[in-house]
């Protein structure tokens, strides 16, 4: 029993720490391609050569990220089946078929648009050029969408029957399969997320650049331009998180419960626990600093309505509340310090100090990084939330894993931590030299080498033969 | 009379299977091969072959996969596990490979140990491959709707043996490969290597043959009893004499038939495989019926697959196409 109980905790941090790993790349990728075409359509509308030199600026990022994106990418596709064998055969009349189209919309835009969209530039013309950015755009979009229908099945299935092998089929409608009921809801509000990643690591180069040399006209762009989109989408932001948040309220109650840290259950409107620590032996969270029916107020927009706590749900179908309740925490707490640098750039940007003032490009810099520990938090809150269960209500994690002994997990486990560290550790290294040279007018395009995430696409060599 | 799908998504997967092992094999031949390579335009020039195509080639890797997940659930939920150990390893070895090809260019001063991965991670691959396939064939232990093995249960001679055999074979593809697209030196170079990789790899390929009919007693009788010899035995017959041409070819001078004569040997051995296991997925324990996802899920797959396939297919012959001819050091442009 011991060594069952261990081997799966070492499959859950092992999948834990390898899509974590992975959902990063994909949260800043989606977000630069959509800001790639947004470069790129200003400059073909504008002429302004600014546009194009950052373009192909960031167009080199973006490159080597996507290639980390799709080499993480490759073990998440095996990893269900290694290590979570037995959900794979139950759910994979379902999710399968899905992740099929994932892998199959990934593997045209692979084929089909990067390659233009790096190295085409001179061969293709602008039209094409431009119309292969919008499909990477495009196709980062589609692969999220069928990533996180596939996420949000697990967390409200619905459209499934249960076969006489005890397998989930499809009932009916794909439709009812792929849109679920808390999809739409987790799709906009990840996708927003990615955006807002994005715009907050380019704001804080953009920041980085500004403090040296407050004259740099390309820095200056992306920090305004990245800016705008803090000070729009944040608080747009806090909406979606606000309905993705009810939406799961209305399905996944307890998960709520243990974002709130509602242990007990109130009958006349519940306090909203700012902070405190979690005692789940007790049942309490201790220190708790409470705004009395705020919890009510926010969750059933009256404070007098009663909420239910944990106190209402068996011990065995609880979440970890600790982890839930902190990582929602920091989520929420940084999506509030991404409105309040909008906010202030918007106050900068009225007085004329946008470009000058080092307050405002410091807390920029300081704040690069937060989309992706936001991204984090939430992909934590909500996956964490979902346990005990793979499928929400109807598969235990503890019944989804394979049959592997734990020496053999934690082998692969400690495999992964060190060749993932070393491997992406030397692609960061990479990426952070790049960002730290500034843009330039006359910025140079993709260097003409073998790149991973290239493609098939020859069109490197066609390049190469026009220059 | 309906169309029996489950078929159709068998060959779709074994297609996947086939097209990763000649194109990923060929890439991964020329990793192992790496060191065989001087420092400088040589060794260049032997990995320019490969860079525009590569990364397409590995992405058939992940459409086996996820292929295998979505049309046949049980048997990805069976072999997984299963394969555990030589999986990793190979993802993990495939990892080091794919970012050792970009990391050695942007990275020169350290230009050495980025080497060493590129051929390790390729050796690492491609052994492991072929490890999961001697795993295979030789049987895995099946309770109810899950494996039911050790973690050491892969490791066996003749799963050693098939790995040795798949590293001997796409190094044999990479040096053919090497062969139809270099010049001069290297390609002389190649030339001696498949000189001798090519007896190898049919001494590999003869041992497996012979060590497989007597894994499991349905594979004896499908080989060699009759009259279900009589349907098996062009396929031994054909590697034979593939096997005359192709040394004919390399002694003579030619430079694309015996790549061709490699890969029509490779389809040979796949076919055999075939023989072997059909219809079994996993042998002996589940057939491809009983692995089959649900006709609506085939239906709805199909659907996308349709579309896709082909242009990727028609995209991948393009890039092909694109860079027929010789390459040099600098790539395939002057």
């Amino acid at each position: 029993m011991f060594d069952t109980f261990d081997a799966l905790l070492l499959a859950r941090i092992q999948f834990a720490f390898t899509v974590s790993f992975h959902f990063l790349f994909p949260a800043i990728t989606i977000g630069l391609a959509s800001y790639l075409a947004v470069l790129e359509g200003l400059w073909l509308k504008t002429g302004k050569s600014v546009y194009m030199d950052l373009f192909r600026y960031w167009v080199k990022i973006f490159a080597v990220v996507f290639a980390m994106g799709v080499v993480s990418g490759i073990v998440m596709s095996y990893q269900f089946g290694t290590n979570w064998a037995v959900f794979s055969d139950k759910a994979g009349p379902i999710i399968g078929p899905l992740m099929a189209y994932e892998v199959l919309t990934a593997f045209f835009l692979e084929a089909g648009f990067l390659g233009v969209m790096l190295f085409g530039m001179n061969r293709v013309g602008k039209r094409l050029h431009f119309t292969a950015t919008l499909m990477v755009a495009l196709g980062t979009f589609i692969s999220a969408f069928w990533i996180l229908s596939v996420n949000s099945w697990m967390q409200t299935p619905t459209g499934f029957a249960i076969n006489e092998v005890g397998q989930f089929v499809p009932a009916g409608s794909w439709l009812d399969i792929i849109f679920n009921p808390s999809f739409p809801y987790r799709l906009a509000h990840t996708m927003t997320a990615a955006y807002l990643t994005t715009a907050f690591i380019v704001g804080a180069v953009g920041a980085w650049h500004l403090l040296k040399d407050h004259e740099t006209v390309a820095a200056r762009k992306m920090f305004s331009m990245a800016l705008w989109m803090a000070a729009i989408v944040a608080p747009l932001q806090i909406v979606l998180g606000d309905m993705h948040g009810l939406n799961t309220l209305e399905h996944q109650p307890v998960k709520v419960m243990a974002m709130e840290g509602h242990y007990q259950s109130h009958t006349e409107g519940a306090p909203l626990i700012l902070f405190g620590i979690p005692n789940s032996a007790q049942g309490r969270v201790d220190y708790a600093i409470e705004i009395p029916k705020a919890s009510s107020l926010i969750l059933k927009h009256d404070m007098h309505a009663p909420l239910a706590g944990l106190d209402s749900v068996p011990v065995d179908e609880r979440p970890p509340v600790a982890i839930v309740f902190w990582s929602f925490r920091v989520m929420v707490g940084l999506g509030i310090l991404m409105a309040v640098l909008g906010l202030f750039s918007l106050w900068a940007r009225w007085r004329g100090t946008l470009y000058t003032s080092k307050l405002l490009h410091r807390f920029a810099l300081v704040m690069g990084p937060s989309g992706l520990i936001a991204v984090l938090a939430g992909w934590i809150t909500t996956e964490v939330g979902r346990q005990p269960w793979t499928i929400h209500g109807l598969l235990r994690t503890a019944q989804s894993a394979s049959p592997l002994d734990a020496p053999a997990v934690a082998a692969s486990l400690v495999a992964f931590v060190i060749v993932y560290f070393t491997v992406f550790g030397a692609g960061v290294v990479y990426i952070l030299k790049l960002m730290a040279k500034p843009p330039h007018s006359g910025e140079a395009g993709m260097p003409n080498i073998p790149v991973r995430s290239a493609g098939i696409t020859p069109a490197s060599a066609l390049e190469g033969a026009a220059a | 009379m309906s169309i029996d799908l489950t078929v159709i998504w068998a060959f779709i997967i074994a297609f996947a299977v086939f097209a990763y092992v000649v194109m990923d094999g060929f890439d991964l031949g020329i990793g192992i091969l790496f060191n065989r390579f001087p420092v400088g335009p040589e060794r260049d020039t032997a990995m320019n072959s490969i860079a525009p195509v590569w990364d397409g080639n590995e992405t058939w890797l992940v459409l086996g996969g996820g292929g295998l997940l979505a049309a046949f659930p049980l048997a990805y939920a069976v072999v997984l596990p299963a394969l555990y150990a030589p999986l990793v390893a190979m993802l993990l070895a495939l990892v080091f490979r794919g970012v050792a090809f970009e990391f050695r260019w942007r990275d020169p001063a350290h230009r050495q140990a980025w080497d060493v991965a590129f051929q390790g991670g390729s050796f690492v691959a491609a052994f492991m491959q072929g490890v999961a396939l001697g795993a295979l064939l030789q049987g895995i232990t099946v309770e109810g709707r899950a494996y039911a093995g050790g973690w050491w249960e892969w490791l066996s001679p003749f799963s050693l043996l098939t790995g040795l055999s798949v590293v001997a074979g796409y190094a044999l593809l990479g040096a053919c490969w090497l062969i139809l697209k270099t010049e001069a030196g290297l390609q002389a170079r190649a030339r001696a290597l498949a000189g001798w990789l090519g007896p190898l790899t049919l001494a590999a390929v003869a041992a497996v043959s012979l060590a497989t009919p007597f894994l499991e007693t349905a594979y004896f009788e499908r080989w060699l009893t009759w009259p279900s010899i009589l349907w098996v035995a062009p396929v031994p017959i054909l590697v034979a004499l593939s096997s005359l041409l192709f040394w004919r070819s390399l002694k003579r001078g030619d430079e694309g038939l015996p790549f061709v004569l490699t890969l029509f040997i490779f389809f040979l051995c796949f076919t055999g495989l075939g023989i072997s296991m059909w219809p079994y997925i996993v042998p002996e324990s589940i057939t491809i019926w009983d692995a089959a996802t649900t006709r609506s899920g085939q239906i709805f797959m199909l659907v996308g697959a349709a579309i896709t396939v082909p242009l990727i297919l028609g995209y991948t012959g393009w890039a092909y196409w694109v860079f027929r001819g010789k390459v040099k050091a600098d790539g395939y442009h002057g």
